[in-house]
């Protein structure tokens, strides 16, 4: 039995969600689309491309358009995840204190470039630009916690809880 | 009586572990039989003492920080809950230098009340702008924030009360109010700290809009990197309808104003109001041509304000204790105060609410106390991504901005990134071309292919490859963007690059030397 695709996607029936609600719930809403991507997302984690035929025949959009809105914004992703985002802020602010070094240690430890997940699939790195607590730079966002002033221990410390 | 114990769930202050304090207070407490009463507030936003932690007596709040879970055992030692003595003892709150010299108008209670307390929001003068602008017609409170002076603090500093007047003059049923709560400036967190900390003042702002310019839906677009300003806004906003605050008849008046907080999804673009309502609309965030301006038609083709956080949170303040008030504050065409961000290396780094007027300095050395790192400061970055740089020899204009218009350079939306010497400003130079290429929203040549190409000179004059005609090739390509960029993206990416530049040539010309050699 092959749940997947032609594209190697998870089919929408086999998705551990269930689309058909979120969009009965989101549908009549003006300007529908991101929430209704948003709530797919904080369901699954990203976004499957297996859901866009669906959302487009509720909203009345085509699926070039769906495809065009996930992809223009960062937030969104195409592809499942490991269990935890680590999120490096790239920005100004933090470079002053020392995000650069932050950053090269994270993808030396974790052997991966951002957009990347490791091997055992624990971490996905991403780059961020702006956590807002440029008071405390440098700054990371582990899934939904956020840290400020943080040393590469800091980070070591954090991957190795996320790992564990 | 229970002794109140205030501890921020700020984000930033949660980022230097304010949760495990709170979670290790209430649980020694416990172990020791003592009986108090936490309540999170926002923060005061002295950040470098964060976690801080207030108690409540008879002669004021009495600080401590920066408090650790491991300093909990010796705090309840030191019997801080009567407000004694402790190594992290601050004083009292109020009596702080730092917190003292200011003038927190817009702030006014950011770090003071229990943020999604209505009650205490109300205890606290707020709803009294709403209260009076009922009481007056739309075109009178429109005129109460056009004499106040108030300009858009967002970065642009078009004047308030005049985008106002053009929504109110529009003779159609449906309007909208969209706060942009996209604060994606890196060294910005202003908004961060309204919503999270007084998220009432934004509601009551936007409320007072609507009645005002006629239009009874209101959005706040808020970036998704805000979680708790998320979980914020959306309780304020309960409490504000549940009590009549919002809805279809707020407070009897028989006008109607309904408000949704809208996710943003990453997209530093869609800070920009054009690329914003295109976001809202469910569409991907293109800057649209103006004219039409969306105070004509903006939102689903509607006559729209769009205002950011600290405009819409200065006006209940305006609406309450008068436009002369307000406008008292503050130097030439730059009226009231203005929430300066300090951030990046800097010691003292946080929040200080001023009028405007003061120099850049003071802001660095008697408020921020120089580098985090004791190093001298070489550089700052004034207004975000897409400000100038500045250097030493500008630290003493004031903040005003005229002052910052004369000098090629922009006060954006508050935020001072500082730099020390070790700060290679060809990499800064390189960044803001990177940044914008990553954020362009692709709709114009200049920003869409400029922002990729500027990267990939800088990366030969960085490898010290034919460094002069390279840097003429920046600032050709700079003119382009500058005067080509359907939007702020792409024509103020030059600012942060050419200032560097200009200001900073060494950092250029020490790659021409390897070069020669």
């Amino acid at each position: 039995m092959n749940n997947c695709d032609y594209f190697g996607e998870i089919k929408l029936q086999d998705l551990p969600m269930d689309i058909e609600a979120l969009i009965n719930e989101h549908q009549h809403m003006p300007g529908a689309l991101l929430p209704l991507l948003h709530a797919i997302q904080d369901n699954l984690s990203y976004i499957p491309e297996s859901t866009y035929s669906a959302i487009s025949k509720a909203l009345n959009i085509s699926v070039a358009e769906v495809h065009g809105v996930v992809t223009f914004y960062h937030h969104f992703r195409t592809h499942k995840p490991g269990r935890h985002i680590l999120q490096i802020c790239r920005a100004e602010s933090c470079q002053a204190l020392g995000s650069v070094a932050l950053e090269a240690h994270a993808k030396k430890c974790l052997n991966i470039d951002y957009h990347q997940t490791t091997k055992d699939d624990a971490i996905t790195l991403e780059p961020v630009y702006c956590l807002g607590n440029c008071a405390l730079s440098p700054a990371v966002m582990m899934d939904d916690e956020i840290y400020g002033r943080v040393t590469l221990a800091d980070l070591d410390v954090l991957v190795t809880e996320a790992t564990a | 009586m229970m002794t109140k114990i205030y501890i921020p769930r700020d984000s930033s202050a949660l980022s230097m572990g304010a949760e495990k304090v709170a979670l290790a207070i209430g649980s020694e407490a416990k172990k020791r039989g003592i009986e108090i009463e936490i309540i999170r507030n926002g923060s005061r936003g002295l950040y470098w003492l964060e976690t801080m932690v207030e108690v409540d007596t008879n002669a004021g709040r009495v600080a401590y920080g920066p408090v650790k879970v491991q300093d909990v055992p010796s705090l309840f030692d030191a019997d801080f809950v009567h407000a004694k003595a402790h190594v992290l003892s601050l004083g009292l709150t109020e009596q702080i230098d730092w917190l003292k010299k200011q003038q927190r108008l817009t702030f006014a209670r950011v770090g003071i009340t229990d943020p999604i307390s209505l009650e205490d929001y109300i205890a606290h003068d707020g709803y009294q702008g709403l209260k009076n602008a009922l009481s007056l017609s739309p075109a009178d409170i429109v005129k109460t924030v056009t004499d106040s002076g108030l300009r858009g603090r967002g970065g642009a500093a078009f004047p308030t009360g005049i985008k106002w007047n053009t929504v109110l003059g529009c003779q159609v049923e449906q309007k909208y109010i969209v706060c942009n709560a996209d604060e994606g400036d890196s060294g910005t967190y202003s908004d961060r700290m309204i919503m999270e900390g007084d998220p009432f003042v934004l509601i009551e702002g936007m409320t007072i809009a609507g009645i005002a310019v006629g239009a009874n839906q209101g959005y706040i677009y808020l970036r998704s990197e805000y979680p708790h300003a998320l979980v914020a806004l959306n309780a304020a906003i309960e409490a504000a309808n549940q009590a009549g605050y919002l809805g279809a008849d707020v407070l009897g008046s028989g006008k109607a104003f309904h408000l949704e907080v809208r996710r943003a999804a990453g997209a530093y673009v869609c800070g920009e109001e054009t690329s914003l309502l295109e976001s809202l609309e469910g569409k991907r965030g293109q800057v649209r041509f103006k004219p039409p301006l969306p105070a004509i038609e903006g939102l689903f083709g509607k006559p729209t304000v769009v205002n950011n956080v600290i405009s819409l949170a200065t006006v209940p303040i305006i609406m309450h204790k008068g436009a002369r008030y307000y406008a008292d504050f503050g130097m030439g065409r730059s009226r009231g105060t203005l929430p300066i961000q300090l951030a990046g290396n800097i010691k003292h780094s946080g929040l200080v609410e001023l009028a405007f007027g003061a120099t850049l300095r003071e802001l660095l050395y008697d408020f921020g106390g120089g580098s985090a790192t004791g190093r001298p400061i070489r550089a700052v970055q004034v207004g975000g991504p897409l400000g100038a740089f500045l250097p030493e020899s500008q630290f003493d204009t004031p903040l005003d901005y005229e002052a910052f218009s004369q000098l090629w350079a922009v006060l954006g939306h508050g935020g001072i990134v500082a730099f020390d010497d070790t700060v290679d400003m060809a990499l800064m130079a390189r960044y803001a071309f990177e940044f914008c290429a990553i954020e362009s929203c692709g709709k114009c040549t200049p920003c869409r292919i400029g922002s990729t190409r500027g990267a990939e000179v800088m990366d030969q004059i960085i490898a010290g490859k034919d460094v002069v005609k390279n840097i003429k090739l920046v600032r050709d390509l700079s003119d382009t963007m500058l005067n080509g960029s359907l939007c702020a993206l792409g024509g103020m990416t030059p600012y942060p690059v050419l200032s560097a530049i200009n200001h900073f040539p060494k950092d250029f010309e020490t790659k021409k030397a390897i070069t020669a050699a």
